[in-house]
């Protein structure tokens, strides 16, 4: 590896897999652990004191749904002595009362709050959770009442493509700092729920214009974070600002990987955390430095002036679509394979499914297979 | 619906910026160097910027810090202010700085 490899600034710290919604655009893995997988409080405790001495800064407590975690607070209070910033990522609902307090107490920064609707009845259809949407408002309204700043998060699908201007009005009534429309990335379960998920081009140029109208209408009053959607691209994103470059992510039981979806690319293998120690993971795990910097890459990438804009884009939808974890993103129009996805777009729209496969513990491994074998035909 | 009640914050030369609340500048040893960490981000401030934002305490009004900065670089005010007035204003639109 003739790279450089430099500290690590992010990471994110999937606590746990249990979550009480359901959605259907899940980053997740399929194959998702059980509580008894997952990594008890001094395993968090000793890789955010190695991760700290690595040189990160920012920590994203997410999941699954971190706060099912009963040690949440011990573990910000370590992460806020070590001087890391914490940000803690939320389904807002089952949170019991006095909680969001002790966590500002032990020391917490930020929290976002997914909403998966504009409307109650949006919010209540996709986590399949009655009440969802009240509960995240009680929710975002504590954690302001705290003087936290709020991101509200909005995973954008088919189902709520035309709440984005609804969006706008919530984050802004719920005096949050940033929004995020962040379209689905089709990767774990919204990969797998594909067809009954992708939005059609008319909804997506629509969007496009009311973002771009509300980020200037908005400019120095609400901050609008607009995650594009992939399928429609031209060109690809810096998937995790580059493999393995300044940011990774931690799953439940420990296994450090450089994005949510690697575990799909086959061949890689991923290393827990305890068997070795973070420094000797980030810096020389094959499995980190198999797509590292720029070395690895082929044609079109490799003489692309855009090489070090995007890093080749995301490798695991090179997986899902193009076949190869080393070929360029198809998002991007350079790809011999760009036209597949305008061909999964239409396929999803004559698909005519509109059901999802509901995000449960133990119900995504058969249909994993089945997925599997219709991406490889299209 | 409703019409947004939180107006864009504009500067005035009686403003006393600060930091916002979790927004904090904090001195890196891996990297030996200044990190301003804020919801979501991290920046690298330079060392111009690090002197404007360590002047942003919330008890130093606009003018005191042109006044300031004018004689830790020896310039004079006018030729630092709009640089100065800009910075600030951007960071207030960014939420990193209240005004």
């Amino acid at each position: 590896m003739s790279e450089t490899v430099l500290p690590p600034i992010g990471m994110l710290a999937e606590l746990t897999h249990r979550c009480p919604l359901q959605c259907a655009y899940c980053s997740n893995p399929l194959e998702l652990l059980k509580a008894n997988r997952e990594m008890a409080t001094e395993g968090w405790l000793s890789l955010f004191d190695q991760a700290a001495d690595l040189g990160v800064l920012q920590i994203h407590l997410s999941g699954g749904e971190p706060t099912l975690r009963p040690d949440l607070e011990t573990l910000v209070r370590r992460l806020s002595d070590r001087g890391v910033y914490t940000n803690l990522i939320t389904a807002g609902v089952g949170i019991r009362e006095g909680r969001i307090d002790d966590l500002v107490q032990a020391g917490l920064d930020h929290v976002q709050i997914s909403f998966q609707g504009a409307l109650a009845t949006t919010t209540e259809k996709i986590g399949n959770y009655r009440d969802a949407h009240f509960k995240k408002i009680e929710t975002a309204g504590k954690v302001r009442a705290a003087g936290l700043p709020l991101t509200i998060n909005a995973p954008i699908h088919r189902h709520n493509i035309d709440e984005i201007p609804a969006f706008i009005e919530l984050a802004l009534k719920l005096d949050a700092e940033r929004l995020e429309i962040a379209n689905v990335q089709y990767a774990g379960w919204a990969l797998l729920n594909r067809n009954s998920l992708m939005p059609d081009r008319a909804s997506v140029e629509r969007q496009v214009n009311v973002v771009q109208e509300a980020q200037e209408r908005l400019h120095g009053i609400l901050a609008i974070d607009f995650v594009t959607p992939d399928y429609f691209a031209i060109y690809p994103k810096p998937c995790m600002g580059g493999w393995a470059r300044d940011a990774f992510m931690v799953a439940p039981d420990g296994t450090v990987l450089p994005c949510h979806a690697a575990g799909t690319i086959p061949g890689l293998v991923f290393e827990r955390f305890g068997e070795k120690s973070l420094a000797d993971i980030w810096h020389a795990s094959p499995a980190f430095n198999a797509f590292r910097g720029t070395d690895w890459m082929a044609e079109p990438c490799r003489t692309c002036d855009r090489k070090e804009i995007d890093w080749g884009g995301c490798r695991c939808q090179a997986m899902a679509i193009a076949g190869n974890a080393a070929a360029t993103d198809p998002a991007c129009i350079k790809s011999p394979f760009h036209a597949r996805m305008a061909g999964l777009i239409e396929e999803a729209t004559i698909s005519g499914q509109d059901a999802f496969h509901y995000r449960r513990i133990g119900s995504g491994v058969t249909n994993h297979a089945h997925n599997a074998a219709e991406t490889v035909e299209s | 619906m409703m019409t947004p009640q939180r107006q864009r914050i504009l500067l005035s030369h009686r403003s006393t910026p600060a930091l916002k609340p979790h927004v904090r500048l904090q001195y890196d040893k891996v990297r030996q160097a200044w990190a301003l960490l804020s919801p979501e981000k991290v920046f690298w401030p330079d060392d111009v910027s690090l002197d404007i934002l360590r002047l942003c305490d919330g008890t130093h009004s606009v003018t005191q810090i042109l006044e300031e900065l004018s004689m830790q670089y020896d310039a004079p005010i006018e030729e630092i202010t709009a640089d100065v007035e800009t910075f600030l204003q951007d960071w207030s639109d960014r939420s990193l700085v209240a005004l």
